[in-house]
């Protein structure tokens, strides 16, 4: 399987990180996912904090996990961080897999379980104010589905 | 030991990432050590239900062991992804 995992503050291209991950032939399915920024009233930038040593470490663990579920030929997640504006790519997660349903399932277990184990933070900045983001028990709900 | 704090356990506790020479211990143990330092550790401790922990870069509960070369990290439940 191909891993690709990378924090970083710039943006990525979605038609280029597809192609790297299953251009080659192998896999006949990619899904892929991308978060953005959602507008919302008063917020003018989304800063998202992580943890550096330990953030790829528990990204590549949850594809580890992945990978030990559905056949997959290939995973790329891609986590930006710094500050971010409304309507900004944030997360990428492309799943390839030489069927659909693998590839649909592992892209929507590898979001789930980001949000509630890998380490990133984001604080909003909303006119002068400044808030982080609090965890929300639905994101946790998400995960219990996978459980086995 | 290294200690790592990120997001608002950083901001209260007023600094990223510190040294300390402790013992062996709990997670829970080393906590009450900290709040006792100064009321900035006592306010970022203040709700154990809002901190997580993480013993070498995975994730760890309050009853987990850390030793004296550890890096033990503390933030608030994570907020990654999006929508």
């Amino acid at each position: 399987m191909k891993i690709f995992i990378r924090i970083q503050h710039e943006d990525f291209d979605l038609n280029r990180e597809v192609t790297v991950l299953a251009g080659d032939g192998e896999s006949g399915a990619v899904a892929s996912f991308t978060g953005h920024v959602r507008r919302e009233k008063d917020l003018s930038t989304l800063t998202l904090e992580h943890y550096p040593d330990m953030t790829e470490a528990e990204i590549a663990r949850l594809v580890g996990e992945a990978g030990n579920r559905w056949p997959l030929t290939g995973v790329t997640v891609v986590h930006r961080v710094g500050p971010l504006k409304p309507g900004e790519r944030i997360v990428l997660v492309a799943v390839a897999s030489p069927h659909r349903h693998a590839a649909f399932a592992a892209c929507e277990f590898l979001m789930d379980y980001l949000k509630t184990q890998a380490p990133f933070w984001k604080e909003e900045t909303r006119g002068s104010e400044h808030h982080w983001v609090e965890h929300r028990a639905s994101d946790d709900q998400a995960t219990k589905r996978w459980q086995k | 030991m290294t200690l790592l704090y990120f997001a608002w356990v950083r901001q209260k506790v007023g600094k990223s990432e510190e040294q300390m020479a402790l013992p062996a211990g709990e997670i829970a143990a080393l906590i009450a050590h900290l709040k006792s330092l100064g009321p900035n550790y006592a306010e970022a401790f203040a709700d154990l239900s809002r901190v997580r922990v993480a013993v070498n870069q995975n994730h760890a509960g309050l009853d987990a062991k850390f030793g004296p070369d550890d890096e033990v990290a503390f933030f608030p439940p994570v907020t990654g992804g999006c929508g």
